[in-house]
């Protein structure tokens, strides 16, 4: 009896989800228990209330196969509390995220923040007499290529408020 | 007029036509059990453990597809139902659990009795609800009992605080509901189906594969029909057992670990593999690197996330299982003369060259009492017609392999979770729903211990049911293993302690009988089902080191049998 091999590589890739959910109360832990409890990865995980008070709007990135994937986003979609889910990777997007960055700027140190932040397109938002908070937008690899620049500076402290993400083009969502 | 909230809450459960509920009352659900006192429409079923109460409302639940109804207290109400909740959602059982909760004010304030009842069941339910007013009761019992009993059912637990049981609220039942995030799958892609039907009527070696879906989704005709008309093999899953009829000639038995030799062996050389409602768990694919090698696989079910989530398949059909079916056998209909005739003749005698193997042959002469052979004595005593539940182990196996189920709904048993305790009060359930069938519960002196609590509830009820002990003294089938993968050692299966089982049926008022000896165990039986009044605990003492054959070890493929 012959046995057909199945050769093909399962890779694994990041992939960005964007979900509107019940804004209701465990609505997020239904999300969140569900990634643990089937032992998938979430990388970063957003959620605020939509222009809809009534819909939250959650992005989440995720790694895995794509049979993973597919999974995680049949699984999703079983929670009573998903309204609609998206895999954005499937098609054109944007990416954004947030950092607020505490470092140490003393002396030529300030001068040296203020042109990294004119470069990445940053801004100072806070500053006392030996440090500055600034702040960067921008998809992560922007974000990662921010915290190269700073690397050299003590950072007293780091926040990125992980992706969003919306698909390009006309249509919303909903 | 206005009702309080525990008023409204009977009310939901009348307009649902809920005729039993499952309880164990406590403080934060008293002002329901006052409700409850009041009237005598839904009648409440005491049970002894709050366990018992899922698996009796799980029981009623399998054996009649309506939604099984449980109401337990805040705190420890809530956890001892949790096992039972576990049961019926790995199983997808449609359950409606209420659970009470302190009141509002003191939730997050480690209340007396306060557990986060919600977040607790939160990965074995299908949904559940925290109530926060009044006016939300009835739309919300409403929503549960729709999402419990739709699509793919399973367990809703609605957690209500006592406060909101005594406020006054206008009670209105809505006839519909809609929810913009639920909408379960009904649409059948007819570009699948033509793609399987090409593919089947091709098949050389096929092999239907049925699970608990066929079941759930009363699905038993449309398979019937399926089946016969094709003259293909059937093979079901444990939960699937009796959707087709185990005594006709085109079923092979039931598949996995401790499957048929010929079912398991079709299973792997099969070249088209048609799976309904059925989710592909590993005690039934074994190794999945060795799983039917040479198949193309057809995949009905009603579930999408359950479709490639073990085996990849290649054609899926996402339906209620009888759209599914009823459209499948419409499509096919005379086409059936196309199947390849010649090749499925060359299949099946194949196949019977494996059913002549006799896998499941035992030593039926044995002076000591062989488990199978009570299992078939049962079968000829209650010509195979009974309900029968069952615990977890090797009673379990013997009782799917040699009862020989004939139609659906007839057994029932904890197939995903795995729960011990499990047989006795869904015997309860059982019996209530039809008062006037047998009902038996096969079981081992290890897993009756684990509920034995609830013949307290059948001599209150007056549950004459049947109990078929199977006293090996071992946890059976933990020995079995620790027998075959850890060089006999026993380490904690064996029972040094074990109660007089007779004595233990007497003093909760029932009837009592030990069986020692092979010869007596037809008449015992025909004593027991001859008490129809009675509740009868047999104890039947039988052959201590008896294995379950044919059996696939873990990591092994479907044709790696070890065979007696």
């Amino acid at each position: 009896m012959v046995y057909e091999e199945n050769n093909t590589e399962a890779v694994e890739m990041r992939h960005i989800i964007s979900i509107l959910l019940e804004n209701e109360a465990g609505a997020l832990s239904r999300v969140a228990g569900l990634f643990s409890a089937r032992a998938y990865n979430i990388e970063s995980l957003t959620v605020a209330p939509t222009d809809d008070p009534t819909l939250s709007r959650m992005t989440l990135v995720t790694t895995g196969t794509d049979d993973i994937v597919a999974q995680v986003c049949k699984q999703l979609n079983k929670l009573i509390d998903v309204v609609k889910l998206v895999n954005l990777t499937d098609n054109a997007h944007v990416e954004r995220e947030l950092i607020l960055i505490k470092l140490v700027a003393e002396d030529e140190r300030r001068d040296e923040v203020k042109r990294i932040m004119d470069i990445f397109h940053g801004h100072v938002i806070d500053m006392t007499d030996t440090t500055y908070t600034v702040e960067v937008t921008g998809d992560s690899e922007k974000i990662d290529a921010v915290l190269k620049a700073l690397e050299h500076i003590t950072m007293l402290e780091v926040v990125r408020s992980g992706q969003l993400g919306m698909a390009r083009g006309g249509k919303g969502i909903v | 007029m206005e009702l309080t909230g525990a008023e409204v809450i009977i009310e939901c459960l009348k307009a649902e036509g809920i005729d039993y509920v499952f309880g164990y009352p406590g403080g934060a659900v008293l002002h329901i059990y006052d409700a409850f006192y009041k009237q005598d429409d839904v009648q409440h079923i005491l049970v002894r453990h709050e366990q018992g109460a899922t698996h009796a409302a799980d029981g009623y639940a399998r054996a009649t597809g309506k939604p099984g109804v449980v109401l337990v207290t805040s705190g420890p109400g809530a956890t001892n139902a949790v096992t039972g909740i576990a049961t019926a959602y790995m199983d997808s059982i449609p359950m409606i659990v209420i659970t009470g909760q302190v009141p509002k004010h003191l939730i997050g304030n480690d209340a007396f009795q306060e557990v986060d009842s919600v977040g607790i069941t939160r990965p074995i339910v299908k949904h559940n609800f925290l109530i926060n007013d009044v006016n939300d009761i009835a739309e919300t019992f409403k929503k549960a009992f729709y999402v419990a009993t739709t699509g793919r059912p399973g367990p809703v637990v609605i957690d209500i605080p006592k406060d909101i049981t005594a406020e006054k609220v206008a009670f209105e039942y809505p006839s519909e509901i809609e929810m913009r995030s639920y909408h379960p799958a009904s649409n059948t892609d007819h570009s699948q189906m033509k793609a399987a039907i090409e593919l089947i009527l091709k098949a050389e070696r096929p092999m239907i594969y049925t699970g608990g879906g066929v079941i759930i989704g009363n699905g038993s005709e449309q398979l019937h029909t399926f089946v016969r008309s094709l003259g293909f093999p059937i093979t079901q899953t444990l939960m699937g057992l009796g959707a087709f009829p185990a005594s006709d000639s085109l079923s092979v038995g039931m598949l996995g670990m401790h499957g048929t030799y010929e079912a398991n062996m079709s299973m792997h050389h099969c070249d088209v593999l048609i799976a309904i409602g059925a989710r592909f768990d590993d005690r039934v694919t074994g190794a999945l690197e060795k799983f039917c090698p040479t198949a193309k696989i057809i995949h009905m079910d009603v579930d999408p996330a359950s479709i490639s989530k073990n085996v990849t398949v290649d054609f899926a059909i996402v339906g209620e299982v009888t759209e599914v079916l009823d459209e499948m056998n419409a499509l096919l209909g005379p086409a059936t003369n196309q199947i390849n005739k010649g090749a499925i003749e060359k299949w099946w005698a194949q196949i019977n060259d494996w059913r002549a193997q006799d896998c499941l042959k035992y030593d039926r002469e044995s002076e000591i009492i062989k488990p199978q052979f009570v299992i078939e004595e049962l079968h000829k005593v209650t010509n195979g017609d009974a309900y029968i539940t069952s615990d977890v182990g090797q009673h379990q196996m013997f009782t799917a392999q040699y009862y020989g189920f004939d139609k659906p709904r007839r057994w029932i048993n904890s197939g995903g979770l795995g729960t011990m305790g499990f047989g006795l009060p869904a015997a309860m359930g059982v019996k209530l729903a039809f008062p006037d069938e047998e009902v038996a519960c096969i079981t081992g002196e290890s897993s009756i211990q684990m509920c034995t609590q609830e013949l307290s509830t059948c001599k209150q009820y007056g549950l004459p049911l049947k109990v078929i002990n199977l006293n090996n003294g071992y946890m059976g089938m933990v020995r079995q293993w620790q027998e075959f993968f850890y060089e006999k050692r026993y380490a904690m299966s064996y029972f040094d302690a074990l109660p007089d089982f007779v004595m233990l049926a007497e003093s909760y008022g029932h009837v009592g009988i030990k069986v020692e000896k092979s010869c007596d165990v037809r008449p015992a039986l025909e004593e027991a089902f001859k008490q129809k009044d009675r509740l009868v605990f047999l104890d039947f003492i039988t052959d201590r080191e008896e294995n379950v054959y044919p059996m696939i070890p873990a990591g092994a493929g479907l044709n790696e049998m070890i065979l007696v």
